[in-house]
């Protein structure tokens, strides 16, 4: 095995889990630590400069970095990272003085934005202070596209959206609301530079079995009926509701039933209920307030008696799964189940659909109907137009969205300004020693033995009368800085040197979980067989040093490496020291935090 | 400076026998300089019974003063204690061996608490053939004041400051065969491979085990110039062939060449085996011991390994036929039988 290369920018970066599964690689140790130190206001700037929403991400987020942090290999949970996220925004004091200039200069390229959302407002958030001007599109008479119309305002609350909303808009964007733009060729014809296209996945999929039609008042496409609730124009629901499907939307859609009306409201759904796709703590908020969720329930038909929907009809099922762990439903040999329903919501996908983009103007589309991209540059056949979001490769989530929005802000400067869209600019890295004296370090590396602590909750019953009372509290400022210091600073390195290493073995002494062993040098298969501690986990890398004056190698597994700094501490001759690593995505502008 | 260690351990961490992770054996935080050779032999024996199985009550860590003296409290924290006077360990040790024969004894000394102060007690423990092990953890210095050199140092040995030692050295291991004991090995902190079998041989074995462990003075003893030096030390290692400790649970499985290892067997029914160099050295053979020893130290090499090993031995307890029964389980009428069993004795001495 070849010595580890630290000079790579993505060896360190993989180190940090939470930052290296992030879709925006938010350095997400770098604010927690901010978070602890009470400096709330750079917390949020840290965050704001990479992922543009803290305050909607922090209560809405999907949390791609929870499951990768670090913490929960040696423990049984993450930290709270998403909630700490939300500390930030609520603790946060008034940015207005550390947003970005925008130049009243222009600089002459007009860029047009179809949608409102996340990719879009990520778009016009890195262009604006190079001085482009930005026409925003979108049907909605207001900005925040799926955030606003399918989140519902229980989970995020409509000033909190408006806020950071607002932060990109007011940087002067032209906003066109209440305009559905009907064809992407007229947009074109305009004279704009380029058009990015964040226009969403806007259709949610139908469920057409025998029913539908005669039953059709009382069934209703979730998404649709969730904007429909947040835009005032549906107020109730019957007493008994069958929502189908077991996505996140389906979770929005039973919680909103629950507080316009819906009393009896189940969730029913196809598959097993761990298979769900909805996040755990999203299920688990569901049936707290009393929401069952019954599965393995295929649906066989709506009943409908005297022109009024009654109920719905389901088999029941049992999961399959074949030597490659595909999954089947085999139906079990017993009667269909009769539930009765006023209402059902129908909540199974979304789907992407351009019917307004002209398949005539050299934008090329797959056999699935999706635009054809450079899934780095978002860029499509046709050079002038971009794509972000759910409308780029189908439905994601919010901090997809932003990645992508920021990856095309990228492609689009470069495009206006006639350089090569292919050529990404290298992400930006800063390692520097946290040493402050001989054993002393600028980091708290004493690892704390705290659980994760719980987000406090509003009371149910009042959170159940009004569909505006914001559920979760977020963490007050003693809860908060107890949970970030559950944080194991995965982005504070341990880097060696392996001129000064004299084998003294003290690193590997006190190693509490005996990360690091000294050994002759293998194959990457055989070096992980004879390493102090197992290292099973092939998804976290070896770092190997060059051969040292035995001819051995210094052989050290990420895997759980605690990052507490005793290995530093012990070595006589600094062979080790703790650098912390930042990593940032560079952005079409630079954005201070 | 960290002086708690992180308590998250290994989520896939093995188990002994008795259902213990290694951690189960560890003690306190070391308070010893960074890059310590003793901190190095503390996880060696932490490693050892953790490897044996054994039940940490069951083992009692007796020591004298010294930075080698201050390790007990960073090994085997579930374990009996005792930090007794400078020099005076095997005292201390002889007692509690005496009134508990079944607990297993480790030892740990400095080159200071054992040459110098305790060189009269070691002498005499060695003789008694008391059932322990004795670590000497030689760093060739007094690393506790400072780094005077020790009388373990070698004749020429240069001190930090530059001062080259002029006073013959006291080689332990040479001394401990002379003075009969059955089972003397030196090895270095910077070769667990080595040590961890030894350390597990000398638990087995039932008398006085004798292990000198070479470990560095990273703050005052390991310039240039030193003997005593990680650097020095691994340029000038040599062994008298490879350790494996076989325990008395395990089958032996691997079979050597004829002639290229030789074993022996301990009263507990494991084996000591050595390997490599193991026909051209003869573990029985006290007198070349001796010169094996004393010939390296002439030619500046240091001979490492298991020197002499007689497991043939009777321990101190055998030799004053004392009770099987440890004092704190007699009862009263056993330990004080009384004025009539007094004159009896007496009586029969008359």
């Amino acid at each position: 095995m070849k010595p580890t290369d630290i000079s790579d920018p993505e060896y360190f970066h993989k180190v940090v889990d939470c930052q290296y599964a992030c879709p925006a690689h938010t350095p997400v140790p770098e604010y927690i630590r901010l978070i602890a130190a009470e400096r709330y206001t750079d917390a949020y700037m840290v965050n704001w400069e990479s992922n543009v929403f803290p305050g909607i991400l922090g209560r809405t987020c999907d949390r791609p970095c929870e499951p990768a942090c670090r913490r929960g290999r040696v423990e049984e949970e993450p930290v709270a990272i998403c909630r700490l996220k939300r500390v930030a925004a609520d603790y946060k004091e008034d940015i207005a003085e550390r947003l970005p200039s925008i130049p009243t200069e222009k600089n002459g390229k007009k860029v047009a934005l179809v949608g409102a959302g996340p990719a879009s407002l990520t778009v016009a958030r890195d262009l604006m202070p190079l001085g482009y001007d930005i026409d925003l599109f979108d049907e909605q008479a207001l900005g925040g596209g799926f955030m606003r119309s399918q989140i519902p305002s229980f989970r995020l609350p409509e000033e909190v959206l408006a806020e950071e909303v607002n932060y990109v808009l007011d940087m002067g964007v032209i906003t066109h609301f209440n305009t559905y733009v009907d064809s992407l060729k007229s947009l074109l014809d305009k004279e704009y530079d380029a058009v990015f296209v964040g226009s969403g996945a806007p259709n949610g999929r139908d469920l057409k079995v025998p029913g539908r039609e005669e039953g059709a008042a009382n069934i209703h496409i979730g998404i649709n009926w969730l904007e429909s609730v947040a835009f005032g124009h549906t107020s109730s629901i019957g007493e008994k509701v069958i929502v189908l499907g077991g996505g996140n939307t389906a979770m929005d859609c039973c919680r909103t039933s629950r507080r316009i009306g819906g009393k009896d409201v189940k969730v029913i759904v196809r598959s097993p209920f761990e298979e769900m796709k909805a996040s755990p703590w999203e299920k688990e908020d569901a049936m707290h307030e009393d929401i069952p969720i019954m599965d393995n329930h295929v649906p066989v038909d709506f009943v409908v008696d005297q022109g009024r929907l009654v109920g719905m009809h389901f088999e029941k099922v049992r999961a399959q799964y074949d030597e490659n762990g595909k999954r089947s439903l085999i139906p079990l040999d017993e009667p269909h189940v009769f539930v009765e329903c006023d209402d059902v919501l129908v909540a199974i996908g979304q789907e992407n659909a351009f019917p307004w983009i002209e398949r005539d103007i050299g934008l090329e589309f797959d056999q699935w109907d999706m635009p054809k991209l450079d899934p780095q540059t978002f860029q499509s056949t046709n050079p002038r137009v971009f794509f972000g979001g759910d409308s780029a490769f189908g439905p994601e989530n919010i901090i997809t969205a932003v990645a992508h929005g920021h990856q095309a802000a990228i492609s689009i400067d470069k495009f206006c300004q006639g350089k090569d869209v292919t050529a990404r600019p290298m992400p930006g890295t800063i390692l520097s020693s946290t040493k402050m004296g001989v054993h002393e370090w600028n980091f708290d590396n004493a690892v704390t033995n705290d659980l994760r602590f719980k987000v406090p909750h509003a009371d149910k019953y009042q959170s159940l009368s009004d569909r505006h009372i914001e559920v979760e509290l977020g963490f007050d400022e003693k809860l908060a800085y107890a949970e970030a210091e559950r944080c194991l600073n995965c982005d504070v390195q341990t880097v060696f040197t392996d001129s000064l290493c004299i084998e003294c073995d003290a690193c590997v002494d006190i190693c509490p979980t005996r990360c690091i062993t000294f050994t002759e040098s293998a194959e990457e298969t055989e070096l992980r067989g004879k390493l102090s501690a197992p290292a099973n986990n092939l998804a976290q890398d070896l770092y190997l040093s060059e051969p040292l004056k035995t001819g051995r190698v210094m052989v050290k597994d990420e895997d759980v490496c605690l990052h507490c700094g005793l290995c530093a501490e012990r070595c006589p001759t600094a062979a080790w020291d703790m650098q912390k690593f930042l990593y940032s995505v560079t952005k079409a502008a630079e954005v201070q935090s | 400076m960290s002086y708690i260690k992180p308590s998250f351990r290994h989520p896939e961490a093995p188990t002994n026998n008795i259902g213990y992770t290694e951690a189960d054996y560890e003690g306190a935080l070391s308070t010893l300089c960074a890059g310590c050779g003793h901190d190095s032999i503390s996880s060696a024996i932490i490693q050892a019974c953790f490897e044996m199985s054994i039940e940490p009550h069951t083992v009692a860590k007796i020591s004298g003063i010294g930075c080698s003296s201050k390790t007990p409290t960073y090994f085997l924290g579930n374990s009996h204690g005792f930090n007794s006077v400078h020099g005076r360990m095997p005292s201390v040790a002889t007692g509690a061996n005496l009134a508990n024969r079944h607990l297993t004894y480790i030892g740990v000394s400095g080159d200071g608490d054992t040459a110098s102060i305790g060189m009269g007690q070691f002498s005499h423990v060695v003789r008694r053939n008391l059932n322990m092990l004795y670590i000497v953890e030689n760093n060739g210095c007094y690393g506790l004041t400072k780094g005077q050199d020790s009388a373990t140092a070698d004749v020429g040995s240069h001190s930090k400051k530059g001062a080259v030692n002029q006073y013959q050295s006291i080689d332990l291991c040479a001394l401990a065969i002379q003075l009969g004991a059955d089972f003397v090995a030196r090895s270095f902190s910077g070769d667990k491979a080595q040590l961890v079998p030894l350390i597990k041989a000398a638990m087995s074995h039932q008398g006085f085990a004798f292990i000198d462990v070479l470990s560095p003075c990273v703050t005052f003893n390991n310039n240039v110039g030193s003997t005593k030096s990680y650097e020095f030390v691994r340029e000038h290692i040599q062994a008298t062939g490879t350790v494996d400790f076989v325990p008395m649970q395990e089958e032996i499985t691997v079979s050597y060449e004829e002639g290229a290892s030789q074993e022996v067997c301990l009263h507990d029914g494991s084996v000591v085996r050595l390997r490599k160099n193991g026909k051209d050295y003869n573990l029985r053979d006290r007198a070349a011991a001796l010169a094996a020893a004393t010939d390296h130290a002439h030619s500046g090499e240091i001979l490492t390994g298991l020197l002499y090993m007689d497991p043939d031995t009777e321990d101190l307890h055998t030799l004053l036929d004392t009770s099987e029964c440890a004092l704190n389980k007699m009862t009263e009428a056993e330990l004080c039988p009384g004025n009539q069993a007094l004159q009896k004795i007496n009586d029969s001495l008359r």
